[in-house]
C-alpha cells in the first residue's frame, strides 16, 4: 500500500475530489496548510509598514491506496491540478506498512 | 524661536487690552427647544465615537489582545463619566480662576440643571455638560491606541483618572472654558488641540515610557481584523458630525457649515492617503483608506466652523500624505512603538489642523471667528502655533509626570509572559474567538 500526499492549490480541491471519486477513490484526508516552494515572496504594506508573505495557503490531500492504484491516482492529480505555473504544488509518495479499520478490525487492502 | 516670542508678546498684549466687561456672563437666554434637541442628539452621536474607536483600534491589534483594547475603551467611558460629574465638569467649565482652571462651584454637578446656560443659544446647562462629557470620554480613550497590547489594565485605570483630571480638564478650560487660550483668541472649533493633539502627544509619551511591544523589532505586527477597523471608521465618521456640527452649540448655519466640511475633509483624506501609498507601494489598501478618513476628520476638527468647503478639501489633501509619512517612515526613524498610531494620526493630524485653521479661517464663513493668514491676518497663525506648542509641552510633561508617579507604586507594563500569552487571557481571563483558537483551549486547560 502507498500513501500519496499531494500539496495543491486550494481552488483545485473540489475538482480533484470529483476526479478521485470517479476513479473509485473515496477515502481521503484534507488539511489546510501553509508552505512554499519556488514561489517568490510577496510584499504587503500595512500603513506603509512592510510585511513579507513567504508562506502561501495550500491544501494537502492524503490518500492511502493499493500499490497498483498509485499511477492512475498520480496521473489524475497531475491532470486536474496542473496549470503549468509555479505554485501548482508537489506530490509525495510513501510506503504504508499497515492499515486497520477501527470499526471492524479488518486490515490490509480490505480496510481501504 | 523668534516667531514664538512675537506670539507670546501678542498674547500678553491681548490679555491686557481685553476689557473685563466683555467677559462678563451674558443675560440668561430663554430655553430653545430646537437647539436643545440638536445638542442632545449630537451628544449621543459623540458618545458612539468611543465604541466606534474601540472597533477601529480592535481590528488593528492581534487576536489575543482585541478584548483588552475594547475593555480599555469601555472602561474609559465609565471612568470619565463618573469623574466628569464629580470633578471634571467644574474644573473645565466652572468660573475661571487666573485663566488657568475652573472653580469648584459645580462640584458634583451642583446647580447644573434645566436652566439655560448663560451666554448659550438657549440650551440647558445639563445638555452642555453632557455634550462636553462625551468629548472628555473619547479623548482619554484615544490614548489607549498608543499603549495597546502591553499596558496593565490597573495602571491604565489609574492613568485615565489622573490624565483626564490633570491634562484634559485644564486644556478644555483653557480653550472652551474661558481660559488663557480662549482669551488670546486661539481658535479650536471642536478640539484639534484639546482632543487630538493632547491625546496624541500624551500617547507618544506613554508609548516611550512603556517601551516597545515584544517582537516589534523582529516582525511587523499586523492587524487581525480589518473589517472591524472599517466598521469603527464608519462609526467614528458618523459620530464626528455630532462632534463638529454640535460644537456650534446651536442648530444654525455654522453647524451646517461644520457638518459639510467635516464630510469633505474625511473624503479628501481618503483620496490623499490612498494616493500616497498607491504611488509609494503600488497598491491602494482598505487600511489606508480608513486611516485617511480618520486623519481627514482629525484635521478638520479645529477648523470645522471657521473654514470654507474648498479649504476643507485642501486640508484633506494635505493631511493624508503627511500622516502617512508619519506612520510609515518617521515612526521607524525614531523607533518608538505607538502601537496604533495615536500620535501619528491624532497628534500629527491635529497639529496640521490647528495650524491650517490659522491659515484658512475666514470671518466670511463665521463672523464670530477670526480671519486667518490667507484673509490677511498672520497674527492668527502665530497664535495657532502658540496654542500647538503650549499643548505639546503641557500634555507631554504632565503625562510623563503622571506615569512616573504611577510607576513608583505599580508596574505600568504586563510581564513578558503575560504579553506573549495575550492580554485577553492574562488580564481579563477571556478569549475573543474561542471556536477558532485551538491554542487558547489547550493553554487554558
Amino acid at each position: 500500500m502507498k500513501k500519496i500526499e499531494a500539496v495543491i492549490r486550494p481552488t483545485k480541491l473540489e475538482e480533484l475530489k470529483k476526479v478521485l471519486n470517479d476513479m473509485g477513490v473515496r477515502g481521503l484526508t484534507v488539511y489546510n496548510v501553509m508552505g512554499r516552494g519556488l514561489q517568490q515572496e510577496i510584499k504587503h504594506y500595512y500603513r506603509g509598514q512592510e510585511v513579507s508573505i513567504d508562506l502561501f495557503a495550500k491544501v494537502k490531500v492524503e490518500i492511502i491506496c493499493p500499490d497498483h492504484w498509485q499511477e492512475s491516482i498520480v496521473n489524475g492529480i497531475i491532470a486536474t491540478c496542473q496549470t503549468g505555473a509555479i505554485g501548482d504544488g508537489k506530490i509525495f509518495i510513501y510506503p504504508v506498512e499497515e492499515v486497520i479499520r477501527i470499526s471492524t478490525g479488518e486490515s490490509g487492502n480490505a480496510a481501504l | 524661536m523668534r516667531p514664538l516670542f512675537i506670539a507670546v508678546g501678542w498674547a500678553v498684549l491681548f490679555i491686557l487690552l481685553i476689557p473685563e466687561a466683555a467677559l462678563a456672563a451674558a443675560e440668561p437666554a430663554a430655553l430653545d427647544t430646537g437647539n436643545t434637541a440638536f445638542i442632545l442628539i449630537c451628544s449621543a452621536l459623540v458618545m458612539l465615537m468611543t465604541p466606534g474607536l474601540a472597533m477601529f483600534y480592535g481590528g488593528m491589534v492581534r487576536s489575543k489582545n482585541v478584548l483588552s483594547i475594547l475593555m480599555q475603551c469601555l472602561a474609559v467611558m465609565a471612568l470619565v463619566s463618573v469623574q466628569w460629574v464629580l470633578l471634571g465638569y467644574t474644573l473645565s467649565f466652572g468660573p475661571d480662576h487666573s485663566l488657568l482652571i475652573g472653580g469648584l462651584d459645580f462640584l458634583g454637578l451642583k446647580g447644573v440643571g434645566m436652566e439655560p446656560l448663560a451666554g448659550s443659544a438657549g440650551i440647558p446647562q445639563a445638555a452642555f455638560a453632557g455634550f462636553q462629557l462625551m468629548f472628555a470620554m473619547i479623548t482619554a480613550a484615544l490614548i489607549s491606541g498608543a499603549v495597546a497590547e502591553r499596558m496593565r489594565f490597573s495602571a491604565f485605570v489609574v492613568f485615565t483618572i489622573l490624565w483626564t483630571t490633570l491634562v484634559y480638564d485644564p486644556l478644555a478650560h483653557w480653550v472652551w472654558g474661558g481660559g488663557w487660550m480662549a482669551r488670546l483668541g486661539i481658535m479650536d472649533f471642536a478640539g484639534g488641540t484639546v482632543v487630538h493633539i493632547s491625546s496624541g502627544v500624551s500617547g507618544l509619551v506613554a508609548a516611550l515610557v512603556l517601551g516597545k511591544r515584544l517582537g516589534k523589532d523582529q516582525e511587523t505586527i499586523r492587524p487581525h481584523h480589518l473589517p472591524m477597523t472599517m466598521l469603527g471608521a464608519g462609526l467614528l465618521w458618523f459620530g464626528w458630525f455630532g462632534f463638529n456640527a454640535g460644537s456650534a452649540l446651536a442648530a444654525d448655519g455654522v453647524a451646517a457649515q461644520a457638518f459639510l466640511v467635516t464630510n469633505l475633509c474625511a473624503a479628501a483624506g481618503i483620496f490623499s492617503w490612498v494616493g500616497a501609498e498607491w504611488l509609494h507601494h503600488g497598491k491602494p489598501t482598505l487600511f489606508g483608506a480608513a486611516s485617511g478618513a480618520i486623519a481627514g476628520l482629525v484635521c478638520i476638527t479645529p477648523a470645522a466652523g471657521f473654514v470654507s468647503p474648498m479649504a476643507a478639501v485642501i486640508m484633506g489633501f494635505l493631511v493624508g500624505p503627511i500622516c502617512y509619512l508619519a506612520v510609515s517612515k518617521v515612526k521607524d526613524q525614531f523607533g518608538y512603538d505607538d502601537s496604533l498610531d495615536a500620535f501619528g494620526i491624532h497628534g500629527i493630524g491635529g497639529t496640521l489642523g490647528a495650524l491650517l485653521t490659522g491659515v484658512f479661517a475666514s470671518r466670511s464663513v463665521n463672523p464670530a471667528g477670526f480671519d486667518g493668514l490667507l484673509a490677511g491676518n498672520p497674527e492668527q497663525f502665530m497664535l495657532q502655533v502658540l496654542g500647538v506648542v503650549a499643548t505639546y509641552l503641557f500634555a507631554g510633561l504632565v503625562t510623563y509626570l503622571i506615569l512616573t508617579v504611577i510607576g513608583r507604586f505599580t508596574e505600568l507594563r504586563v510581564t513578558a509572559a503575560e504579553e506573549e500569552f495575550g492580554l485577553d487571557q492574562s488580564l481579563h481571563g477571556e478569549d475573543a474567538y474561542v471556536d477558532t483558537d485551538l491554542s487558547g483551549i489547550s493553554q487554558a486547560s
